[in-house]
Parts: structure tokens; sequence; C-alpha cells
């Protein structure tokens, strides 16, 4: 995966979860009055409105809900096949993220696995990826 | 089923349909596909321009991405001199085909008689020429795609792709069976004059098992390829039938349900949520339909609106179409007759509307579907876009 990440344009709301990997964080916006989380995370909880929903790092570990072996070279010099997968949370009820699973040869990768985050940093961007958990 | 509405004020009506040609790397104008597309329809439909008094487009002229949407409603109404009475053009709907659906409340509700609703793409063409249609360049990204292309997840076939995953983890889907979509697509695509430049020859279940993928278990032909084209339909109020020379069309109900706008937070695409809301709208149930039109941008979607609009139950969409039977032309259940975009080309939803309107005419030559078709359901969308339409013939 050789290529350069298309790097997200940083803003109050989701710069915690694009530079929380700098200190070892997977931040997920959780309200304080309704405990919930929003993701994509906005200044507002998504489940009652509140405006008391700030970043919460959770403990980055879950599960591949679902994944797919990418073999299409989308970007020049991306290195294929690799996994793209959603990994549902352990601790983020209702809350998946898109991601690359890291580590493993796509042949040992499948839904279910349990895994966790591992950071990548690219220009001040720490992008969230996943490893298996042995 | 009785349905004696026709003449209403209170129904809409889709009146008239017509299609540019449809290639790949076209060099007729993108303003010259979309003029044959509504030139064709508005005489199919037998007004004309100075009868009709709406238009609408999805998602309207998009000025940094030109390929994908090139020619808005403005310029329309210029063009064809229309003095429109209500006019709209926009990406924030459901999915590509709520353009009719709005069409529809419109006439329904006098805001115009006549509309016009189109789409055109350009994509190939737009490719092809890049010191006319720059290609779209960002920095950096944001919205919906921050949550997807960092992770080179930049296609909408590696989303869809995991849905599909899934089904097979969960549901036991095979390759195999997935393959009769695209199988499917280019049997009916043989027979459609408008598809020639897109499929040329018969496509077997070994080369699709042996073909390049492209993200598990999507191959290359699960996914459909840029072309240019444009396809456009007239919306007419109830009231207003005895103008209209073309057998009329119902457009009986409308539904697009969105409950999370994401590509990735939701346990299920739209399509499960709007199918519900379809049948709530009206009295027809699934065994009603004679054909159904279901957007194919990538192969795995008709499977999810057959689930979704209940043809089957949730997790047996792949055993549904199984060998491709039910869903061929002489099925029980014909699937894009026309050939789908797999086979068709890319039209970008509009195909399928178009298609429905053929075949409950009768009018769909070489691959019209046997009996006396009456209903037909037309979708377009995956994801978190959805949006059908229930068509009637009276």
């Amino acid at each position: 995966m050789s290529a350069k990440r298309p790097r997200p344009r940083l803003d109050a709301a989701n710069r915690p979860f694009w530079t929380g990997g700098s200190e070892g964080r997977l931040n997920i916006v959780k309200c304080d009055d309704c405990g919930q989380f929003t993701h994509p995370p906005r200044q507002f909880c998504r489940h009652c409105q509140s405006e008391n929903a700030a970043p919460f790092a959770v403990a980055g570990t879950g599960v591949i809900d679902t994944m797919t072996v990418n073999h299409q070279p989308w970007l020049p010099g991306l290195e294929v096949p690799f996994v793209i997968a959603r990994v549902k949370l352990d601790d983020a009820p209702g809350v998946y993220l898109t991601t690359n699973i890291v580590g493993s040869p796509v042949e040992a990768v499948e839904i279910d696995d349990k895994v966790k985050v591992v950071f990548e940093e690219q220009d001040g961007i720490w992008f969230p990826l996943f490893e298996k958990v042995a | 089923m009785a349905h004696n509405s026709k003449g209403s004020a209170s129904e809409a009506y889709i009146t008239g349909i017509g299609q540019s040609e449809v290639g790949v790397r076209v060099e007729r104008s993108a303003l010259g596909l979309t003029m044959d597309a509504i030139k064709q329809a508005v005489a199919d439909a037998g007004l004309t321009f100075d009868q009709i008094d709406g238009v609408a487009t999805y998602p309207g002229r998009m000025a940094g991405f030109l390929g994908f949407s090139p020619i808005g409603a403005d310029e329309v109404i210029e063009v064809c001199g229309i003095k429109a009475r209500w006019h709209m053009g926009g990406g924030e709907l459901p999915a590509q085909l709520s353009a009719i659906a709005e069409a529809a409340m419109a006439v329904k509700t006098g805001q115009a008689r006549h509309v016009i609703v189109f789409r055109t793409v350009y994509e190939a063409a737009a490719l092809s020429r890049p010191d006319e249609f720059p290609a779209l360049r960002r920095e950096t990204v944001d919205g919906a795609s921050q949550w997807t292309a960092p992770f080179y997840a930049i296609s909408a076939a590696t989303w869809v792709a995991q849905y599909a995953s899934r089904h097979m983890k969960r549901y036991g889907m095979t390759r195999e069976q997935l393959a009769q979509i695209a199988l499917n697509a280019n049997r009916n695509a043989l027979l459609n004059p408008n598809a020639r430049n897109i499929t040329k020859k018969p496509l077997t279940l070994d080369e699709y098992m042996e073909a390049r993928l492209i993200s598990t278990p999507f191959c290359l032909y699960d996914c459909d390829r840029f072309s240019d084209a444009a396809t456009a339909v007239i919306v007419s109020a109830g009231d207003t039938l005895d103008e209209v020379k073309a057998t009329p069309i119902r457009i009986a109900a409308t539904a697009g349900k969105v409950d999370r706008y994401s590509w990735d937070q939701a346990e299920w695409v739209a399509a499960y949520a709007t199918g519900p809301d379809l049948w709530a709208k009206t009295d027809y149930t699934p065994k009603d339909v004679d054909t159904v039109q279901f957007y194919d941008g990538f192969a795995f979607f008709p499977i999810t609106w057959l689930e979704g609009l209940g043809f089957c139950k949730v997790g047996e969409g792949h055993e549904f179409i199984e060998g491709g039977t039910r869903i061929a032309r002489d099925g029980e259940l014909p699937l894009n007759t026309a050939g789908g975009q797999l086979g068709a080309g890319r039209l970008h939803g509009f195909g399928f509307a178009y298609e429905a309107v053929a075949q409950l005419r009768k009018e769909a030559g070489e691959r019209q579907i046997p009996g006396d078709p009456k209903v037909a359901v037309a979708t377009s969308g995956g994801g978190p876009l959805a949006a059908a339409l229930l068509l009637a013939r009276d």
C-alpha cells in the first residue's frame, strides 16, 4: 500500500480522531449526557442532540464486521492486494470504522477476526489501522 | 387490482420516454445527448415544448465534476425555451430516481402539468478529454469520503463489496450465484439496440469466474463502467392525459427511506428500509409485480433490492437468483430486461425507469417479456442511497 494515503482535511470536529494516535488514543465522540457514541464525529450527540459530546479514548479493540480483499490499484503506485475492512469497536456500540487490516497476509484475514488498532502516521495524520489479535 | 384513477389530477404518470445513443467516449456533446433524449421523450408523449412547464434532474450540473453531471435543469430551460413554472436539480435526494418522485409530487400538487425529468452522464468522454473536463483533483478529502478514502477505499466498489462479503459469510452466497446478475444482464443487453456499444458478445459463467478481481467478491463483470448518455422521461399530471399520445404509466408509489446517511455506519443498505416504505404507500404487493428493474451499478445491489422489497426473505436473494431462471425474461420475475447498467451502460438510475415503462407499454422489442405486464418496480441507488418507483399500467 505504498501510495500516499488521501489526507483528511482537519477541522474542529474531526481533529481528535485523526490526530489522537499521536498519544496512542483512538478518539470516538461520546455523549456526556446519554453515554452514547457518535461517529463520524460531530459537535452534537446524534442520539440526544446534546452538545455535551466530546472525544473519548476507546480501547481500540474490535472485530471485523465485514471486509474485502482489494485487487484494483485505485491510485498510482498502490500495491495490491490488501484488506479493506469494517471494524466494529468492542466498547463503542453502533460505531464502525472503515480501515485496513495490516500485519497479516490477506488470506489469513476473515470476518469475525478479533483486531486491535495500530496507528500509521503520515504528515501529522495518524491513520487508525487494525491488526489481528493473536 | 382496480385502480380507476386515470384522469385524476391527484395522480402522476410517465407519459414519454427518450434515450440518446449510449456510448463510451462519444463525440457528441453532453448537451447534444441530452437534447436527443429530451426531444425523443417529448415527441413520444405527443407533446411540444410549449406544453412543458417543468424540468427536474439529478444531481444538477456539477461544475467541479462535469463528467458526472454536465447538464443542469437551467440549461434545459434555456435551450428548450421552456416557461418553467417549477424546476429542480439536486443531489440531496434519496437517490437518482427521486428526481422522478419529486416531479410526481409537483404535478400532483399543481406546480406543473408536464415535467421533463432527465439524467445525463458523460464520464467516459470526460476522461478522454481532460482539457475540456479537468479531472477531479483534491489536496485533501472531507465530508463522507474522509472516512473511506484514507484507507484506499476510494471506489464505491470497495464499500459495496463489503456488504456482499458479509452476505457470503452470513448467508452462504457464492460467486456462482452472484454471477447470475451479470449473466442475466449480458443476455438481455444483447437484445437491446441501445446497448450495442456496451455489450457486444455473450458472457459465460467460466469467463465470469476467471475474470480479473476488482475487490472481492466483485470481479470486472460485477461493476458497471463509465458511459456517455442521456435518458429522459416526461412526468404528467393525471388531468392532462387527453393531451398525451403514448400509453400513460401511472407512478403508483415512490419511496426513498434513509436511516443513516453513511456508507459504513449502517447495518443495512437503504434498500431494506425503502422496500417496506414503498409497500406501505400502496395496495399493491410484491405478488402483483410483473418485472423489476433494479439498480446494478454493482452486481450485489439487485440482491439487496430483491430482499428489501420482499420478493424473498433477507439472506435469500442469492438463492432466488440461483441458476438465473427466475429472473430471466420468461421467468417469474424478469430482472433488468434491458441489460441493467452492467449490460447497457452506467446511465445512473434513469435507465431503469425507461425500461420499466417500455416493458409496461409492451414496446420493448426483442427483449419484451411475455404476457400482459401491468406492474413494475424501478429502483436506483445503493448504500445510503435508495429510490423506488412503483409503476402501473391501468
